[in-house]
């Protein structure tokens, strides 16, 4: 506070300066000018400075109040009370479900009414939706938790049993232990027809999405919205157009190539359309630079956009794969179950992961449950695995760099501006040798040595 | 487009040479028609005209590759359409053999799914929009996002496998309350041929209401990642100018977020819904199938199309297989309409993007 007013006095002779210079054209203006500026003296705002000063941390505006906390507390207590007392005591009510419906409904009244004891209306009806919002999300994300672990567990009847990865089902019947039969056979199945899948739809999938930005137009916006359409194909027409298309016109049988195709008809709208939003974050700046440095369009899609977008494009082909993974009903369709090994994708059946799955717990036997719920966690664990993968590599926007890559990219650049900047500098000292050397007697002084010494330090 | 590359390239070589200096004198405005206009139109290089004409082509195969669907359903649905005819809308029954088929049933069952499942997915996903949008910050935030990501990722086997194991044993207790206490309303009603009130366990296991929950679950991702799209769209100043007129959060979530955000809402419902009639796979493993409208979604029994389809193709004839194709394209029309007008409506409610 001490040289407070030191900035007073001298932040308004500072900031009318100029003004005056301005406004000083009639000696009329001037005179206002002036009282105004006097006016502003008097009037102006006093900011304080802040030298000195402690700064303390800063204030967190949405932190809950002791008695926030108080009151949700007490309100799931009084709620969980009344649910144990009416399915405890009064009798209609019964079940886990009802349990905790009827605890929540109890909760949010009592909430309601301690927060009214202290506020008006308008703050019980912030705080009660603030509960009931964010008990949504924890409803929705407890039940993806839930659904997990839950084949998890239950799959750990089958999992530890090694020949459940080493055998397939092929002399393993309904009624035999877990020690004999596996899912080897789904495992390379689901990994071959992926593989098919991915061959098709990585190129054909980037490219379209390749032609809806780069490309555009009029026809790139239908292109955009026909695969946007193809997002909601449900997965069973999907296996019965590969059915009516390839087996019935082609093939003739049933086999894993089928298969593929429906799944690739299934991951292509989703790669386009993530593939898209991705190439549509690349930063235009990048795409006028490189255009600027007279660059063709593909070279410009090639050296620029690709590069920046590409991890996100692998975040969107490993999204498509996890997608593909699952995907059942075309499989049944198309491809049919079976119980032995086979890799010829052209012959016969081959079964995949979530086509066993379906399989095994259409069977009564607990043990073929168990090899159901195992072959489902197996299939979960990919999923989750691919996603982690794609969320290790694609986390972060087009262009956004982590630490090391950043100091190797200046540190690149650095090395391309030395080099360009070298070798200008030689060709035009040679220049200027070979336009002196016939006339002037002293060519050891080139026009551009300063500069090279600039960038050289 | 042609003629003008042909063109160009003398054309393009002088003005270039002007450019550098090297006959100024020439240069004169007074002069303009001394020598020929400029041609501004560029000649595409080779590479460039290569990679246009493949971008171009993938583009076209992902077109056709829709269309091929909708055109080999309907050729091979033709046979089937042709016998049944506009009955084929209302005929419950389901026997290609005896040229007695029909979608009414089926198209029923999977019209009360999605409903229900829309009953609980839209709440659900709504308050999930506005809390990963309004109420989270920073890295919760974002871990939010990506939850929602990976339950759409969660293959519908595996959902189909919760919803037999233990959805089904644990929601029969509120089915049952609901028809007790509610069974004045003809929906909730759980009765027998003689319409005598049923209680016990049985008569409510494999109910569209339990198919209805867990497609439920499966669309929510869907429908949440376009809500909170369209939510965090809201525009910034509108939501300072509530605060700053002393709304509550919930106050400006109201006044500003809602009604700016009404077309995701209503899109990404829709977008939920089309997913929910195609859903197969989930439903197949719930349901017991039966032919007949049911009305009472807490009673065993109902159908859907993809789950009708799923049922019988392995054991139809070629014309049955076709009756199949028949019960598919109508899927697949229903589902593009749906998909067509949500995409409007979505597209519609934002300003300058496209989509997404």
């Amino acid at each position: 506070m001490t040289n407070a007013p030191s900035t007073q006095a001298t932040d308004p002779a500072a900031s009318a300066g100029p003004s005056t210079l301005v406004m000083s054209e009639t000696a009329v203006e001037l005179e206002a000018e002036l009282e105004l500026q006097a006016a502003a003296v008097q009037h102006t705002t006093n900011i304080p400075s802040s030298d000195g000063i402690e700064i303390g941390p800063r204030r967190r505006m949405r932190a809950a109040r002791v008695d926030d906390q108080f009151n949700i507390l007490g309100a799931a207590a009084a709620g969980l009370a009344i649910a144990v007392l009416l399915f405890g005591w009064f009798g209609p009510l019964s079940g886990y479900v009802g349990f905790v419906i009827v605890a929540f409904i109890a909760f949010i009244g009592f909430y309601a009414l301690l927060v009214s004891l202290k506020s008006d209306w308008q703050e019980v009806k912030d705080r009660v939706m603030s509960v009931v919002l964010s008990s949504a999300g924890v409803l929705l994300f407890g039940a993806l938790v839930f659904v997990v672990a839950y084949t998890l567990v239950r799959g750990q009847e089958a999992l530890p049993h090694l020949n459940f990865f080493t055998d397939s089902m092929e002399l393993a019947g309904p009624l035999d232990g877990l020690e004999l039969g596996g899912i080897v056979h789904a495992i390379l199945g689901t990994l071959m027809q992926i593989t098919m899948a991915l061959i098709v739809t990585v190129p054909l999938g980037i490219l379209t999405a390749l032609f809806l930005n780069e490309v555009g137009g009029k026809f790139a916006r239908f292109v955009r919205t026909i695969s946007d359409a193809m997002t909601a194909l449900p997965s069973i027409v999907a296996g019965l157009f590969v059915y009516s298309a390839i087996i019935v016109l082609i093939t003739h049988q049933r086999s894993g190539f089928a298969a593929s195709m429906a799944i690739t008809v299934m991951m292509l709208p989703i790669v386009i359309r993530a593939s898209d939003i991705v190439l549509r974050l690349v930063a235009g700046n990048l795409r006028e630079a490189a255009y600027a440095l007279g660059s063709t369009r593909w070279r410009t899609v090639w050296h620029v956009v690709l590069p920046t977008a590409r991890p996100g494009l692998a975040t969107a082909v490993i999204l498509g794969t996890a997608r593909g993974i699952g995907e059942t009903s075309p499989v049944l369709l198309t491809s049919g179950v079976t119980a032995v090994v086979n890799l010829n994708p052209f012959e016969g059946p081959m079964i995949s992961l979530p086509l066993q799955v379906f399989d095994f717990v259409k069977s009564p036997e607990p043990n073929m449950i168990a090899r159901g719920f195992g072959a489902a966690a197996v299939l979960i664990l990919l999923v989750l695995a691919l996603f982690a993968i794609a969320r290790l590599i694609g986390g972060k926007g087009p262009g956004d760099l982590s630490r090391a890559q950043q100091q190797r990219v200046v540190a690149a650049s650095g090395r391309d501006l030395k080099r360009i900047t070298v070798a200008a500098d030689r060709r035009f000292q040679l220049e200027a040798e070979l336009a002196a050397s016939p006339d002037s007697s002293s060519p050891t002084v080139p026009p551009l040595d300063p500069r090279t010494k600039e960038t050289s330090s | 487009m042609p003629i003008s590359s042909l063109v160009s390239p003398p054309l393009g070589d002088s003005p270039l040479g002007d450019a550098f200096g090297t006959e100024p004198a020439d240069v004169d405005p007074s002069s303009p028609d001394s020598r020929p206009r400029r041609s501004l139109v560029s000649r595409p290089s080779i590479s460039d005209s290569v990679f246009r004409s493949v971008a171009f082509s993938a583009g076209t195969i992902t077109v056709l590759i829709m269309l091929a669907v909708g055109v080999f359903l309907s050729l091979r649905a033709g046979d089937a359409l042709g016998v049944a005819g506009f009955n084929f809308l209302f005929e419950q029954d389901w026997s290609p053999e005896t040229k007695k088929f029909g979608i009414a049933s089926v198209l029923f069952g999977t019209i009360t799914i999605a409903v229900i499942a829309m009953c609980v997915a839209v709440p659900l996903a709504l308050g999930t929009a506005l809390l990963i949008s309004e109420v989270a910050q920073g890295r919760l935030k974002s871990t939010l996002v990506t939850l929602v990501d990976l339950m759409a990722a969660v293959p519908s086997v595996v959902f189909g496998l919760w919803g037999v194991f233990f959805l089904q044993a644990n929601v029969i207790p509120v089915a049952t309350w609901i028809s007790t206490y509610f069974g004045w309303i003809p929906f909730f009603s759980v009765t027998d041929a003689t319409g005598q009130a049923l209680t016990e366990a049985s008569a409510f296991t494999s109910s569209a209401f339990i198919a209805g929950i867990v497609v439920g679950l499966m669309v929510v991702p869907t429908q949440t990642s376009v809500m909170r799209e369209a939510f965090s769209q809201a525009p910034i100043g509108e939501r300072e100018a509530a605060f700053a007129l002393g709304s509550t959060r919930w106050g400006m979530i109201t006044s500003v977020v809602l009604p700016f955000g009404r077309g995701g809402i209503i899109g990404g419902t829709m977008l939920g819904l089309g997913r929910a009639l195609g859903e197969t796979i989930a439903v197949y493993m719930i349901i017991s199938p039966i032919f007949t409208i049911n009305w009472e979604v807490l009673k065993t029994g109902t159908n859907s199309v993809s789950a009708l389809i799923a049922l019988r193709y392995g054991e139809s004839s070629s014309f049955g297989l076709s009756a199949l194709m028949a019960a598919g394209l109508v899927l697949f029309l229903i589902t593009l309409v749906i998909n067509f007008t949500a995409s409007s409506i979505v597209a519609r409610s934002r300003s300058g993007a496209e989509s997404d």
